[in-house]
């Protein structure tokens, strides 16, 4: 009997407790904000996004100070495998159990665009900060997501445009042979042919690739002055190593790398990616703000974060800003105050989100350093030029996207 | 000029050069599987494993006590073998009495635990090894510029290739191997120590893969995962072979690399399947293998 009245009377409390938590965060669902980090953790794409994307979603919400406007900030995460079905299965699991608010994260191409439709499906929010395909805002853009570091557009057009004008007319393209590559393909022939340039050659791989010496020869007897790699992850790693034991860049050819991350650079040295011109949306020694953040980070997790882990933090903290503005953490409201806030952080520059979903904001383009040049294992891009923030991305005016009134 | 199929004889002679360096890694990483099937019966899925194993023991080897690329040649492949005859003395005897299918599954799972814990700690993106003094730079040789290392690969790949088959095929410790296996219980009965066999077997197998690792280590990045991409085109190798044909494997190796090579000329997309194509036509035409015997 007194077990049942204990039992009774601790429930009894603890929901007058809820209620009163609620009457006091009126407009937080569940009294809690819960955030979902999905990414690769353990595949191809585990270093540039990966634990440290966790980690640095993590400093976000300590930084913020783990409440927004009363309610505790949760953080849930999960390996997507990079399968689209796993991703999309996990996040419909945190909205129909967890009551997860908002999801971060999301790298590979095929598993954000699964998951943005479950978003959508549900009326949820989700943050996409490590995927490259431009079509994320364009024909799979939902009223539901945003992308918030880079896609292929600025990244081909970023380094296509710069090589050309430096006197790189012909190329040579090396491309993955999937959906990825032939879009990557197509946006830099379409750049190299409006800028003068001329696309001599090229090779379709396979995904993945473990041996490029055939294609790198083939590039070599094609006579192309640029060696153009429409590939990413492991591929390009390969083909970089390939070329510069097989002498491409002594010969008098020069590569260029359209998706090429931090970690990337770091795995293959300067030895061997020296000089190499590539388009990125932050580095960590760019400036004080960012080297500030970057060392902190660095103590966690003893690497440098590449600017997918740069973005999560970012887009995290800005969502958690546009909660605390807006009074509540339902996704449409937030969505609005998000866009409505410009982003000018240690990661963003002139940064604003447009209607399509795509967050604009200055690119890089930026040099991998000689070992001469580079003064640490960590030294390793000079930024050459900035991309304005207008220029860099797709124009709405070429947009398919349908929020986007054309 | 002159032209085969459209492709100048340069390039051409340039890519058949390249398809024989690939071929002398599978033909090595295929003869330890061959080994290790053919005298032992175990279907060693942690061969692609015990391959990475050996270039991250060269890699580590540098790093942490300085020990050179050449000292590596010979050290990584007795402490990898060593490893390997440890998993052979204490986990995989107590299957051997069992169906084959239970020696796939353990090692299968091995491999995946090996691969895992080293991508715990090192990521995935890939390590690092530099080219030894001696063998960097390259060679102009009129059709094609080739890298003194890959070169070197060639030559110790064939060299290690051809003393594992006059081992087992002509000498009496391969007598002794071959026998052991074919009768394990007459063998012992002459006083030979058969498990002993096994095991210097097994652990000979694996340092075949170990070497081949450490001959990787400075042409591709090293990463846990490099084993297992390797892994499945190698079994499709010994298939065509014939499971369990020493000298099937090491030409099979040879002419795979060569076919794949000349498919990366000629139609690139189907470089990663065209192995799989002539596995399948093989199998059509001789189940047991090009080099194998009718069971």
């Amino acid at each position: 009997m007194t077990f049942i009245k204990k039992a009774l009377t601790t429930s009894i409390a603890l929901a007058t407790a809820s209620a009163m938590a609620t009457t006091a965060q009126a407009n937080m669902s569940d009294s809690e904000v819960r955030i979902g980090y999905l990414a690769d953790m353990s595949g191809t794409y585990r270093d540039l996004a990966g634990p440290g994307g966790l980690t640095a979603m993590e400093m976000a919400i300590e930084d913020f100070g783990g409440t927004v406007n009363g309610a505790p900030i949760m953080v849930l995460s999960a390996d997507d495998r990079n399968s689209a079905d796993v991703g999309a299965n996990t996040v419909r699991g945190w909205i129909d159990q967890d009551n997860v608010d908002m999801v971060g994260g999301l790298v590979a191409s095929s598993v954000t665009i699964a998951v943005t439709n479950v978003i959508e499906e549900n009326d949820g929010l989700a943050l996409v900060s490590g995927s490259a395909a431009s079509s994320i805002t364009n024909e799979h853009c939902t009223p539901n997501h945003i992308h918030w570091v880079y896609d292929t557009y600025p990244l081909a057009h970023g380094t296509a445009k710069a090589v050309v004008e430096q006197g790189g007319d012909t190329w040579f393209m090396l491309t993955a042979d999937y959906a990825f590559g032939h879009s990557l393909e197509a946006d830099v022939t379409k750049v190299v042919e409006e800028n003068g340039g001329e696309i001599v050659g090229g090779v379709r791989h396979p995904f993945p690739t473990n041996d490029f010496s055939s294609y790198i020869l083939q590039a070599q007897s094609s006579g192309a002055d640029i060696i153009g790699l429409a590939n990413a992850g492991s591929d390009t790693v390969n083909a970089i190593t390939t070329a510069s034991q097989f002498g491409v860049t002594q010969s008098g050819q020069q590569l260029a790398g359209l998706l090429i991350f931090l970690n990337d650079v770091h795995a293959m040295g300067l030895q061997a990616t020296q000089n190499l011109l590539l388009t990125t949306g932050w580095y960590w020694d760019m400036d004080e703000q960012s080297r500030e953040w970057a060392e902190r980070y660095y103590e966690r997790m003893e690497r440098m974060p590449t600017m997918v882990q740069a973005g999560v933090y970012s887009s995290t903290m800005h969502y958690l800003k546009a909660i605390e503005e807006a009074g509540t953490d339902d996704p449409e409201t937030v969505r609005a105050q998000m866009a409505e806030m410009p982003i000018e952080d240690f990661f963003a520059r002139n940064g604003r989100i447009r209607e399509d979903g795509r967050m604009v904001h200055d690119m890089y383009l930026a040099q991998v350093k000689t070992p001469e040049e580079s003064t640490g294992e960590w030294d390793l891009y000079e930024i050459l030029s900035t991309i304005p923030a207008e220029e860099a991305f797709r124009p709405l005016s070429e947009s398919n996207c349908d929020l986007v009134q054309n | 000029m002159m032209m085969i199929f459209g492709v100048p004889l340069a390039a051409f002679t340039g890519q058949l050069m390249l398809g024989l360096i690939n071929g002398a890694f599978y033909a090595l990483l295929s003869l330890g599987l061959a080994v290790i099937f053919g005298l032992l019966k175990i279907v060693n899925f942690a061969h692609g494993a015990m391959y990475m194993l050996g270039a991250f023991a060269t890699l580590l080897g540098m790093q942490y006590l300085g020990i050179n690329y050449w000292v590596s040649l010979i050290l990584v492949p007795l402490v990898v073998g060593g490893f390997g005859m440890l998993i052979e003395r204490f986990i995989l005897r107590r299957i051997s009495h069992l169906d084959h299918l239970y020696g796939l599954l353990l090692t299968f799972g091995l491999a995946l635990i090996f691969e895992g814990t080293l991508v715990n700690f090192f990521g995935v993106s890939g390590l690092r090894y530099p080219t030894p003094e001696l063998l960097q730079g390259g060679y102009n040789l009129g059709f094609m510029f080739l890298p003194i290392y890959r070169g070197w690969v060639l030559l110790a790949a064939l060299v290690v290739c051809l003393g594992t088959w006059f081992i087992i095929e002509r000498t009496r410790l391969g007598a002794y191997l071959r026998a052991g296996t074919e009768n394990s219980a007459l063998m012992q009965a002459f006083g030979v120590n058969v498990p002993l066999l096994i095991t210097l077997t097994y652990g000979f197998g694996v340092a075949l893969a170990a070497f081949a690792g450490v001959l990787a280590a400075p042409l591709y990045p090293v990463s846990p995962t490099m084993g297992s991409s390797l892994l499945i085109v190698v079994f499709a190798v010994v298939v065509i072979g014939g499971m369990g044909s020493i000298l099937g494997s090491i030409i099979t190796g040879l002419a795979m690399g060569l076919i794949e090579g000349l498919t990366k000329v000629y139609y690139p997309e189907a470089a990663n399947t065209v192995i799989f194509l002539v596995m399948i036509l093989v199998l059509m035409l001789r189940p047991a293998g090009l080099f194998g015997k009718e069971a």
